[in-house]
């Protein structure tokens, strides 16, 4: 890792605050254990839980290894319902063709549901640049749009406040009284987000899947917010990372449940709904347009490493989040990306500067909880090792110590030498001059008490 | 039987009562151990760090070492996974570790964590040993989930006379060393000690117990420098008093 990039630096001085947060890790443990028991549970339902995860990471690994063909299939199927597919290769792609829609209808105003591929992008940013209203609907990511702040987790995005701070937000930004009723401020948000439907021209979604052989986007909530933002508006946009493909409607059935389980712990979430197109003649409702934008921006750079493209099968769950102790104790925010905790990790140095993000690949103990909790069964903490490699080889080690593994080896290389260096190792400890060599690990621990013998000294007396 | 013993690095210099305490329980089973004497380290530090051509080097010097033996014993589920979850990998030259398989050098199927060799291979659950006081027992990540070894450990200490096995509510979490990480990211790493040691306060043991020395010493290190009472001990100790 190079600590000389201003991401690494940054990680790290925002890593020691929040883990130094006795307050933080209480809100986060009790969230997480709260989600942890609705999992566990959730996993029961399933005759054979670990038979639906191998069974989702063979769809798939199908899906990304034909992706080119599922894709082709996907918007073939999209435009035979009515809709447009538009292909962003980067970020700014899709902001310029979310721009161009809007301004070719006039669009004044947007109600969004909850998308993180949206967050990716930096898509409000640049709608309220341009002058149209933008208002996120989902509960969590309306809160954080109120405060300023990115989503704290992919899928809960305020886990990190209490009912008292959203009270306190609320009483901040909309002037309603302090109460930290939980009901009460659902519904103060309720009343003003109906509003916001009505004189929406536009709604933008994300999408849980793309469905190859239908054309349809499905979309997973528990507020009826995103069903409101495609239906009610003019126009609806749906942006999809192009790995959330998933071969057939059937696959659903699957995918939803195992979705919800390992998001929530709930069986299905409350709405789940299934975008075919825009309005059809005698149709009552729906939108008069559909586009659906498929976004590459560095994904199909992870596709065309053989080695890691598993990583594209993640359906955004976060149970990795949820299980990795790195997580809960630095918590979203440290680390600075769009996608926090062990996913995160191991694409953000694919999908954005290899450089700037290795320093995440090396945060991570390497505990492999991430990798049991995953239901599409990436192994992640095994892509962790890979970054780590490629790291080393593209140089953005630090000489100091590219060096001391090299001495390290050349010890290791003899047991004499070995057996030399360990003695010295042993002495230092005794003598307390290891205490500034194990710095910072003895800053806050003491190290063990050495022993006289080793076990090959042991060995030699008594093997 | 005739075992050969994989000692550690870090066991060899730091922790020899592991070891020593290992060769006395599989001596009390009437399995005969011997010790490469050549051995050093597996490689797992510049594996972990992405100095692969570095493990590989010791990767290679290991297999060789250990190519006659019959059956590989070591006292800690993370040098056994570095052998037999990623040498294939390493020594195969690249691709998923699922894909592998073929072509490994013997040592590597033949390498066993102590606690999963008692109970897997030798189908011993009780070593005869006595230890009373209350214990908890700390999963090792490696052991638990590179290894899947969860029960095989507590059936061990549930056989062991006088000994109160209490579970904490943390035993699956790690404890924050992860070699390199710890001096790396040493606030996470406290927090993530100071995490499990609370939980391990909440079980009023008197010893916390595992398989792995190098989360022991973490542990270690944290409960003593917060003069707490609570001391770490191997299994293969705990399995060797009498």
């Amino acid at each position: 890792m190079s600590a000389t990039t201003a991401t690494a630096t940054q990680f790290k001085r925002a890593a020691a605050a929040k883990a130094a947060d006795l307050h933080h890790r209480g809100v986060i443990q009790k969230a997480i254990s709260t989600y942890d028991a609705a999992v566990a549970r959730g996993k029961t339902r399933f005759a054979d839980w670990e038979n639906a995860r191998a069974h989702a990471a063979a769809i798939k690994w199908e899906t990304i290894n034909h992706l080119d063909r599922y894709l082709e299939q996907f918007e073939r199927n999209v435009l035979a319902n009515g809709g447009h597919v538009f292909w962003a290769e980067t970020a700014e792609d899709a902001r310029q063709h979310v721009l161009a829609l809007a301004r070719r209808h006039g669009v004044q105003k947007v109600v969004k549901s909850k998308s993180m591929t949206t967050e990716e992008i930096h898509l409000n940013d640049a709608l309220e640049t341009a002058g149209i209203k933008t208002i996120e609907t989902d509960l969590g990511e309306y809160i954080c749009q109120m405060r300023g702040e990115p989503p704290y987790h992919i899928v809960t995005p305020v886990m990190h406040l209490t009912k008292a701070d959203i009270a306190q937000t609320f009483y901040e930004k909309l002037g309603t009284p302090l109460t930290d009723n939980a009901e009460e401020l659902t519904m103060i948000a309720r009343a003003r987000l109906r509003h916001e439907f009505m004189a929406a021209d536009m709604g933008i979604t994300g999408a849980n899947f793309a469905i190859a052989d239908t054309g349809m986007v499905a979309l997973t909530e528990n507020e009826g917010n995103a069903r409101l933002s495609f239906s009610l508006p003019r126009i609806h946009v749906a942006i999809a990372g192009i790995e959330k493909l998933i071969p057939r409607v059937e696959d659903l059935a699957l995918f939803w449940p195992v979705l919800s389980t390992s998001g929530t712990g709930q069986a299905l979430t409350a709405y789940s709904s299934l975008i075919g197109g825009p309005r059809q003649p005698g149709e009552a409702d729906g939108p008069q347009e559909f586009h659906v934008i498929l976004l590459d921006n560095g994904r199909t750079r992870l596709l065309a490493d053989a080695e890691q493209r598993d990583a594209l099968h993640c359906i955004r769950c976060g149970a990795c989040l949820n299980a990795c102790p790195i997580y809960k104790n630095v918590g979203g925010y440290t680390y600075a990306t769009t996608y926090q905790g062990p996913i995160g990790s191991v694409i953000t140095p694919h999908l954005r500067d290899a450089h700037d993000w290795s320093h995440l690949s090396y945060a991570s103990s390497l505990c492999g909880a991430c990798t049991e909790a995953c239901p599409v069964r990436i192994d992640l903490h095994h892509h962790l090792l890979h970054n780590r490699r490629n790291s080393v080889r593209r140089r953005f080690d630090q000489p100091i110590q590219r060096l001391v593994f090299q001495a390290w080896l050349w010890a290791m290389q003899s047991p004499t030498r070995f057996a030399v260096a360990g003695k010295f190792a042993r002495f230092a400890i005794r003598l307390g001059w290891a205490n500034s060599l194990a710095k910072p690990w003895t800053d806050g621990r003491e190290l063990p008490e050495p022993p006289d013998q080793s076990f090959h000294e042991w060995w030699g007396e008594h093997g | 039987m005739r075992v050969a013993l994989f000692i550690p690095c870090f066991v060899d210099q730091l922790f020899p009562n592991a070891a020593i305490a290992m060769v006395t329980v599989l001596r009390r089973l009437n399995v005969d151990v011997d010790y490469p004497t050549e051995q050093t380290c597996c490689g797992q530090p510049a594996f972990n760090t992405g100095y692969w051509d570095e493990a590989r080097t010791l990767a290679k010097r290991h297999c060789e070492i250990f190519a006659d033996a019959d059956a590989i014993v070591s006292p800690s589920g993370s040098c056994t996974a570095m052998v037999r979850n990623f040498y294939p990998e390493l020594l195969g030259g690249g691709g998923a570790r699922t894909e592998l398989g073929r072509s490994v050098p013997a040592c590597v199927n033949k390498t066993y964590e102590f606690a999963e060799f008692l109970v897997k291979k030798l189908g011993v659950t009780d070593v005869g040993a006595k230890f009373p006081a209350r214990v908890t027992y700390h999963d090792a990540c490696h052991a638990l989930r590179e290894l899947r070894l969860k029960d095989e450990p507590r059936q061990l200490l549930r056989n062991v006379q006088g000994l109160e096995l209490v579970e904490m509510d943390q035993a699956e979490t790690c404890c924050g060393f992860g070699g390199t990480f710890s001096v790396k990211f040493p606030m996470i790493s406290y927090a993530m000690d100071d995490v499990k040691v609370t939980s391990i306060k909440k079980t009023g043991a008197q010893y916390v117990v595992s398989g792995d020395s190098s989360c022991l010493m973490q542990i270690d290190g944290y409960l003593r420098r917060q003069n707490l009472p609570i001391k770490t001990i191997s299994l293969a100790e705990v399995l060797a008093s009498q």
